[in-house]
């Protein structure tokens, strides 16, 4: 059909690409392996950044600064400055389709400051910021007519080759509820589905969704991933359950302390610094904590209020009276589907958007408050980029015969033996990249991870489902998500051991100082080959 | 500790090792270690998603924010299709939402809100749409069309936004197997993880509809009806 486009994944960046693809005049439907408003962007507190200067002096100037200086030389300057420059209409364009931002009392969209920031940049709405947005971008495509199909997971890109140009020409899925495979066709196609922290297992502050599906799909059919090794670490999750403490808090004054009750590091520096001196008291024999009780309940209640029942639920203690116990875990994946200011990937037709694609405007580091700015930004560049490319498109390729292969595939991997749980298997597969891949790496211990996925990697015929339902059949849902986390484990390793420096989130023990030659984005396909671009 | 849930038509009981743990790691635990074969949903683990919400010994509770207790019996959420075990089909409910036009009518530029007008919806903006009030609700019971408590708190909160330019339309279209539907029983309060009451924004929208010059259809058919003043919402 001329004219359709289908985006992946029903998250802010997904429902910002939907929107500008109507817009844009392109018949658009998207597919979700939940329901859209369950995405990982809910779960996004802190705030979304833009210079306004509502609280204090501030320039978008100050902005792109703060953003390449977190990024280490590893952003693209035109990237960040499109995104920076774009943040007041961005915020704008959400205040006018209704999302409830927190006011300052002279009725100005209230700001407050993240880590990492040289002003008051973040706008918020109390601590619910990607909650409120994603549900009022819901309502906006509900209002726009857009079609939704839930409950169907992505497979794989359908992709046609000829002339040496390899062109995406539909989107094949499972549907959860009838167990049976769908193929959706469309020669234009938007990935957003969200990041692949989940290869840190529990050692992630993430949505169990996040398992980077687009991002191995994308690879399968042609495209190439950039930067995988740049895991973010949140310096400030539950001990006990890694859920996610809100940067804000700190933002407000929040301390961090160890066992003696000292303060060790700058609170508001940027993330891979304050994960990374955790990281160092944690070795020292010491336990970290989140100190708010001087903000006062009242302070709490009105800015933190998510913040306190998750505490009071996970870890049985009230923050207004009692320290929070914290530790770093896997937050934000910088890497993705390596992407140009207008959102193609490599792929012809194939565009990607939000964590799952890499517009290289994080870097080494990303900035709180970055990350649903970028989904704005260029999630409406890639609805404009999407739309246009399906009106311009003559590519007309029926494929339906192409159900039979995809079918027999899934048979393939429901036939597997099932004789190692890979439930345990993804649990150790956290462990280890939590320990060996996390906030300090060594070439040795990367090397032996790696020895360790491949082997993982080798058994997966073992491995399957004890299920053999067709219906709601989560378990092969899990074990196709765990393929593609697998997958996923390979190429970021191969990245971070050939990275031989230190750079933002990737910090090598055994190579500390950032290198010049280093200053250049990994580039990898779906074989593991990398090259290095400026 | 010992859990039963519901699966088809029978009961299931689960020996499980984990205690002072939220329902969904026990849940986790089961389809981990024990049974893969389990179906249930989950997302954030933080209570904001809405995937896990369940009923437990009766009650609608999100599986991540609940711990769970020795003797438990976990069932699906009511009033919707069931697909497998533990997990319901929410696309009836979610279009509730176009039905009732739960959107901001008009994209505006530059409306001047104050701290005071945020606060006014800044709890219902709050909503997860985790269902458990459609499955708490006994008008939802009976009439399969009635919008339903999730939808209705969703057109409050844009009706009570200053920047709804046309509220009027909004309250037309609730009239309907709307707002005089609901017996203001409480049940979707009750429920409410995010401690939204659906029924304090019914009433709401239900003041709001006299302001329009609509009347509560059950005292209209008294003959002749009695109309009683509008109070201000807010």
């Amino acid at each position: 059909m001329r004219d359709r486009v289908v985006v992946v994944g029903a998250g802010g960046a997904g429902l910002v690409a939907a929107l500008s693809a109507h817009e844009s005049g392109a018949k658009v439907s998207v597919i979700t392996k939940e329901y859209p408003t369950r995405s990982q962007t809910c779960m996004a507190q802190g705030g979304i950044n833009a210079a306004l200067s509502n609280v204090d002096e501030d320039s978008t100037e100050l902005h792109i600064q703060n953003t390449l200086k977190s990024a280490h030389s590893l952003a693209d300057e035109e990237a960040v400055k499109l995104l920076c420059n774009s943040a007041p209409d961005a915020i704008a364009w959400l205040d006018s389709i209704g999302v409830p931002f927190s006011r300052t009392e002279d009725g100005k969209i209230a700001q407050r400051k993240l880590g990492g920031a040289s002003a008051t940049r973040a706008c918020y709405a109390q601590d619910y910021t990607g909650l409120k947005i994603l549900h009022t971008l819901y309502d906006r495509c509900v209002a726009s007519g857009i079609e939704f199909l839930n409950e169907r997971y992505l497979l794989d890109f359908i992709t046609d080759e000829s002339a040496n140009k390899k062109s995406v020409c539909g989107v094949s899925v499972l549907n959860k509820r009838s167990g049976e495979v769908e193929l959706i066709q469309s020669c234009s196609v938007i990935v957003a589905t969200g990041g692949y922290s989940r290869v840190f297992h529990n050692y992630s502050t993430n949505s169990v969704s996040s398992s980077g599906d687009g991002i191995a799909a994308a690879l399968r059919a042609g495209a190439v991933a950039s930067d995988l090794e740049f895991i973010q670490f949140h310096p400030t999750a539950l001990k006990g359950s890694s859920i996610l403490i809100s940067e804000s808090a700190r933002g407000l004054g929040g301390y961090l302390l160890n066992t003696k009750g000292e303060r060790f590091v700058n609170e508001l520096a940027p993330r891979d610094e304050v994960s990374r001196a955790i990281h160092d008291e944690i070795l020292k024999g010491e336990n970290i904590f989140l100190d708010i009780r001087h903000l006062g309940s009242e302070l709490i209640e009105k800015e933190l209020p998510q913040e306190a029942k998750l505490a009071k639920l996970y870890e049985n203690i009230d923050p207004a009276l009692e320290l929070i116990p914290i530790k770093p875990v896997a937050h934000y994946t910088m890497g993705g589907i390596d992407v140009n200011n207008r959102s193609s990937t490599s792929v012809e037709g194939l565009f990607a958007v939000g964590e799952c694609a890499n517009h290289r405007v994080h870097g080494a580091n990303r900035l709180g408050g970055n990350s649903l700015l970028e989904l704005v930004v260029f999630g409406k560049i890639a609805g404009e980029s999407a739309a246009k490319f399906a009106k311009e498109s003559t590519l007309e390729i029926d494929i339906q015969e192409r159900i039979k292969i995809v079918q027999a595939n899934l048979q393939q991997i429901k036939s597997y033996t099932n004789e190692i749980n890979f439930y345990e298997k993804h649990s150790e597969l956290g462990e280890i990249f939590y320990k060996k891949v996390g906030i300090k790496r060594d070439k040795k211990s990367l090397l032996s991870t790696l020895d360790s996925v491949r082997e993982m990697k080798q058994n997966l015929k073992k491995m399957g489902v004890s299920d053999k339902e067709k219906k709601y059949n989560t378990n092969l849902i899990e074990f196709l998500e765990f393929k593609n986390m697998l997958f996923l484990s390979e190429l970021i390793l191969l990245s971070a051991i050939q990275r031989d420096e230190s750079r933002g989130a990737h910090f090598r023990v055994d190579a500390q100082e950032s290198v010049k030659a280093f200053e250049a984005h990994t580039i990898i396909d779906r074989d593991g080959v990398i090259s290095y671009e400026n | 500790m010992k859990i039963s849930i519901k699966r088809e038509d029978s009961y299931v009981e689960y020996d499980v090792l984990s205690s002072d743990v939220t329902l969904l790691e026990v849940l986790n635990e089961i389809k981990s270690k024990v049974d893969a074969t389990l179906a249930y949903s989950s997302g954030c683990r933080s209570s904001v998603c809405g995937s896990c919400a369940v009923r437990v010994n009766g009650k609608e509770v999100l599986a991540c924010s609940y711990k769970a207790e020795d003797g438990d019996i976990v069932e699906p959420l009511l009033n919707t299709p069931l697909e497998r075990d533990l997990v319901v089909n929410m696309d009836k409910a979610y279009s509730f939402n176009a039905k009732a036009k739960a959107w901001q009518s008009t994209i505006v530029q530059n409306v001047k809100l104050t701290d005071e007008d945020e606060k006014r919806n800044a709890l219902q903006s709050d909503c997860i749409m985790c269902g458990s009030c459609y499955s708490a609700c006994p008008v939802y019971a009976t009439n399969s069309d009635f919008l339903g408590p999730f939808s209705l708190t969703r057109v409050w909160r844009y009706v009570s936004d200053k920047r709804e330019q046309n509220p009027k339309d909004k309250i037309d279209n609730i009239q309907v197997n709307g707002v005089w539907d609901c017996t203001l029983c409480n049940a979707c309060t009750l429920v409410c993880p995010q401690d939204i009451s659906s029924k304090a924004d019914i009433e709401k929208l239900r003041a709001r509809s006299v302001m329009f010059g609509y009347n509560d259809p059950s005292f209209a058919s008294f003959g002749g009806g009695f109309g009683f003043d509008g109070t201000p919402s807010f």
